[in-house]
């Protein structure tokens, strides 16, 4: 059986397992092997051709296939070890090692033996069974991420005529994507009263080509025996119930899901790994560990970001924790532990815990709210009934993931083991 | 000119064309679609029935349990996925547990084994999730769950391989009786046979309705269903079924053999047999019947709805008879008609040797099949495996483990699927979570290579169901 | 008195730009947005980002972009220009793959490494 022991496996080379691989290295490790289930490195940034990306991280305005690009040259000479076209299968935790079960063609099943473990796999889309859409099944009924990997690395088209349900950023991009190949793009429907993809996107892929986006309003019936033949949209109510009488027809070959994504965490779980129902990914604390001693998360199977500057940042933090492990510096399980909870107008936060002790001067809390906040309002942390922190903002949406960077020196304010997160208006 | 023409590619034809690759006789098999088992046989409960249900004057009574037992045997043989679950009628009140005696007499009489009544506390220490109003169930144990189109696949596989002919996207127009046996009218072109058997479904009345007096009207049922997640772990380990009541046949709850849970089906009389759309209202309705049997029902866990239309009739029964000279229907065939089939096969047989057919078997016929399936090769032994057959170590379907080899092979057994679907009902791609999402556009690329096709020639699963439409960069805008 | 929403960053300010006032802009967060929200009424202009076809069974297409934003009126022109271009590996990310754009001094230009 092939054994080799390795510091640290990072799971994924997308955007988020190249930038903890290189933090890794950079903070002390040089056992390090990078495991990718596709054949190149780079991830969903590879189909992602539209520009957009870096403009936090490196100041500038990035496609996708540059942003990753970026990451790729700095592995040249790093010494990192790099094996594509290999899928885990199987993770095993105790208390000293982590056990990667590994597949492919090249080397076969490999347990591979790693102190620690990054877990940077990333996401899949939601499909129209997860939101039960009915109708018939013909073919044209597309993820909108699967089409983007049809239209932009193979140079398929996959539709002339297309509808797309949910304005996140992927269906937006989709729609310029898709008329500027050729298609006409009819519509693109949003369930929610407000679109979940960032305003430069509705602008430059909607309002550029003149497509109409009908909020509160969703597909509640697609019909064709062979391919899509046309599509019933509705407008909803505030229970998001269609509202009969609302009924438009469409006549579109196909149909573009932009419905979610949903973090991969199969692997994560099986593992034992403990998984927030709020975002689908992994408990984490202040250090992007998991529940599992040694196993860190990072990137979109931690959770979803909106933008690839957040996870690079993200994961080169877990980076950082995971050499830090390996190199005997772990964290103590002792002193002050705070749980941060999430108060009805905040969906979720990552980390969910905080041991104060391992902060060093700051600690930044990603959020995201769960309405549009169209006036100046903050987002307040509070220990009981006293505010430790509170941070301004202008406008706040869903679709736009907030952070909050508190310095140590407040977290050491905090008396209880509770730290509420909330947004106040001004 | 053939000896026998079997029409119609579902369980019931392909169980007759296994059966028949026995012995010395030119079988065609011809099929409207481009595959096997794409009318009921790929979309229903996925059941081997215990057989406590039919009336034992009916043929289904009669051919229940010997079929069950007979798919039992046959499993093992054609190594088709299967799980002996047990099935469980559940009783809500003392009107139901009267129909539970009902069934449980009914049982007795069409020689179901091994049965028992259990009460609520027994059923509720056998499956925790159910209920805690159910007073009572039949529990069933000779009874399982299926992959029934893989089993329909096996059957026709074996049959191609042993010398049948199947002939796809061959639909049949006109039947005329010639001296010796018929002439067969195809969409695109002409076949004889000496023997005709219709084994066509939801379209049985109207290919008989070629030959023979009209006897019997299909009134096609529409069922829909759910398929939840396995990761919400295992709801219930049998398959349970409510009694049938005034309001209604209720709708059941079952594993299937991956492990998932099937939810479904209701029932609807429907104009178009090919109709196999789901509705908000039934997928409501069924929701909320089955969480009368499992409460906690977490249908939000839903991977895939889908609907099956079942070749219901006015007649009642299965209709399988001699109806014209040298034509043998197998009509109407409706549940249990999944797990009949192999019985419903012999029948045919004896009517067929009746009739003047001669059947002189042959010296050498094998009647198994093996598959390999990644995911159940021990771990220890995957190394091993892999360093010998290289392409079972590349993962394609991530939700499923179905590795690149298990593909190549599917693609290349006798019956060469054409589209994602055809290697979804032969490799298990694409039954995720992520319905293919992702190893969709692989799959497609490894049938395009493995068939020499362009990748715009692949469907999604019946004729014309073209998922792409051309390349990029062809100047349309 | 027109509306915009800033699309620089993803921010996304909501500019008001006042033609009667030679066009003067309010609502932003950064200069950036002040002349976006300008240019925007008076020559509105977009990077584009497309494919061209490659001669490689692997990689069939390869990423490409304008180097800088063209006229947001010349976009389907520009796309046109990609139709006709093939190219063959060694690709390196900014090799040149139309140059001068309508005119507009901007190229497009490979975003990805592709090997033989």
């Amino acid at each position: 059986m092939a054994r080799q022991d390795y510091e640290l496996i990072v799971i994924g080379a997308g955007p988020a397992g190249l930038a903890a691989a290189l933090s890794a290295k950079e903070h002390g490790l040089s056992r390090i092997l990078v495991l990718e289930r596709d054949t190149e490195l780079g991830g969903i940034l590879n189909q992602c051709i539209h520009n957009g990306f870096g403009l936090h991280y490196f100041n500038e305005e990035l496609t996708g296939p540059e942003y990753a690009g970026r990451f790729i040259d700095q592995l040249d000479g790093s010494g990192i070890e790099i094996v594509c076209d290999t899928m885990v299968i199987r993770l095993e935790n105790s208390d000293d090692w982590r056990i990667v079960h590994a597949m492919s063609v090249e080397k076969g099943y490999q347990r591979l033996k790693c102190r620690a473990v990054i877990l940077a796999m990333g996401c899949r889309e939601r499909t129209r069974f997860a939101i039960q859409i009915p109708g018939s099944r013909p073919a044209g009924i597309f993820n909108a991420g699967t089409a983007q990997r049809y239209v932009n690395i193979e140079g398929k088209m996959v539709g002339r005529r297309v509808i797309i349900l949910g304005s996140g950023d992927i269906g937006l991009i989709m729609a310029r994507r898709m008329t500027l190949e050729g298609a006409k793009v009819l519509a693109c429907v949003e369930l929610l009263p407000y679109s979940g993809g960032l305003n430069r996107n509705i602008v430059q892929c909607l309002h550029d080509f003149d497509i109409p986006l009908y909020l509160s309003h969703t597909i509640t019936n697609i019909e064709g025996k062979k391919r899509v033949q046309r599509v019933t949209v509705q407008q909803v109510d505030e229970n998001r119930r269609p509202i009969p009488g609302t009924e438009m027809y469409y006549d579109v070959d196909t149909v573009l899901l932009s419905v979610g994504l949903i973090p991969e965490n199969e692997l994560s779980s099986e593992a034992g790994v403990k998984i927030d129902r709020r975002t689908s990914g992994p408990f984490v604390y202040e250090n992007l560990e998991t529940s599992e001693k040694g196993i860190f998360a990072c990137g979109n199977v931690l959770h979803v970001h909106d933008l690839v500057d957040y996870v690079t940042e993200e994961s080169q933090a877990a980076g950082k924790a995971a050499a830090a492990f390996v190199l005997g510096d772990a964290p103590a399980d002792s002193g002050h532990v705070i749980e941060i909870k999430t108060e009805p107008t905040v969906s979720y936060t990552v980390p969910q815990t905080v041991r104060v002790n391992e902060v060093e001067r700051s600690l930044r809390i990603f959020l995201r709210v769960n309405k549009i906040w169209e006036e100046t309002s903050y987002i307040v942390f509070r220990d009981g009934d006293n505010v430790i922190a509170r941070f301004k903002r202008d406008y706040m949406a869903p679709g736009e993931m907030e952070n909050a960077n508190i310095p140590r020196v407040l977290l050491d304010r905090v008396k209880g083991n509770t730290l509420r997160v909330l947004i106040e208006e001004a | 000119m053939f000896d026998v023409a079997i029409i119609g590619a579902g369980v019931s034809g392909s169980a007759l064309a296994y059966e028949l690759s026995r012995f010395h006789l030119d079988v065609v098999v011809l099929e409207k679609e481009n595959d096997v088992a794409l009318g009921a046989s790929r979309a229903n409960t996925a059941i081997v029935h215990g057989g406590y249900d039919p009336s034992p004057d009916t043929l289904m009574g009669r051919f229940n349990v010997d079929g069950a037992r007979m798919c039992m045997e046959l499993v093992d043989r054609l190594d088709v996925e299967f799980r002996k679950t047990g099935s469980l009628i559940v009783a809500f009140d003392e009107e139901d547990m009267k129909e539970v005696r009902v069934l449980y007499d009914r049982g007795l009489r069409n020689g179901v084994p091994s049965m028992e009544i259990l009460d609520g506390k027994e059923v509720c220490r056998r499956e925790p999730n159910l209920s805690k109003e159910i007073i009572g169930a039949l529990w069933v144990p000779e009874s399982g769950v299926i992959n029934p189109w893989e089993f329909t696949l096996a059957l026709m596989e074996v049959a191609v391989r042993e010398g049948v002919e199947l002939r796809l996207c061959e639909k049949v127009i006109s039947l005329k009786k010639r001296d010796e046996g018929y002439l067969v009218e195809t969409e695109r072109g002409m076949y004889t046979a000496r023997y005709v058997v219709n084994a066509t479904g939801v379209h049985s009345d109207e290919v008989h309705n070629m030959v023979a007096e009209q006897a019997f009207n299909i009134h096609p049922t529409r069922g829909q269903y759910y398929l939840l997640d396995r990761s919400i772990g295992e709801v219930v380990k049998s398959v349970i079924f409510q009694c049938p009541s005034p309001l209604g046949k209720g709708v059941l709850v079952s594993p299937t053999i991956h492990y998932n849970t099937l939810v479904g089906p209701d029932s609807e009389v429907i104009e178009d047999c090919e109709n196999t759309s789901t509705t908000r209202e039934a997928l409501d309705d069924i929701a909320r019947q089955a969480k009368r049997s499992v409460p906690s029902l977490q249908l939000g866990s839903n991977i895939r709805n889908f609907a099956g239309v079942r070749a219901n009739s006015d007649y009642g029964d299965f209709y399988i008879k001699m109806s014209a000279p040298h034509f043998l229907d197998i009509a109407a065939i409706k549940s249990p008609g999944l797990t009949c089939a192999p019985r419903i096969a012999t029948y045919a047989i004896e009517l067929l040797r009746e009739a003047g057919l001669d059947f002189k078997e042959k010296e050498a016929w094998d009647g198994t099949r093996r598959v390999v399936r990644f995911k159940e090769i021990p771990e220890e032994e995957r190394e091993v495996f892999i360093r010998e057959h290289p392409l079972y170590g590349r993962v394609i379907c991530r939700c499923e483990t179905i590795t690149e080899g298990e593909i190549v092979e599917a693609i290349h057994r006798p019956i060469t699927p054409v589209s994602l679907d055809g290697i979804k009902r032969r490799a298990g791609t694409g039954m995720g979570r992520c319905q293919s999402g992702f190893c969709g556009p692989r799959v497609q690329e490894i049938l395009a290579r493995e068939t020499g096709k362009a990748p715009e020639d692949i469907l999604q699963d019946k004729e014309g169901s073209h998922i792409l439409i051309g390349d990029t960069k062809e100047g349309r805008v | 008195m027109k509306t915009l929403i800033c699309i620089v960053c993803p921010r996304g300010c909501h500019l008001n730009i006042d033609e009667e006032n030679d066009y003067k802009v309010t609502g932003h967060h950064c200069e950036k947005g002040e002349t976006y929200g300008r240019n925007e009424l008076l020559h509105p202009v977009r990077v584009v980002t497309s494919t061209v076809k490659v001669n490689s069974d692997i990689h069939p297409r390869c990423p490409v972009k304008t180097d800088q934003s063209i006229p947001k009126d010349d976009v389907f022109h520009a796309m046109k220009l990609l139709d006709s271009v093939l190219l063959t590996p060694p690709i390196r990310r900014g090799d040149i793959v139309v140059e001068n754009i309508a005119d507009s001094g901007a190229h497009f230009v490979a975003t990805r490494d592709l090997d033989t």
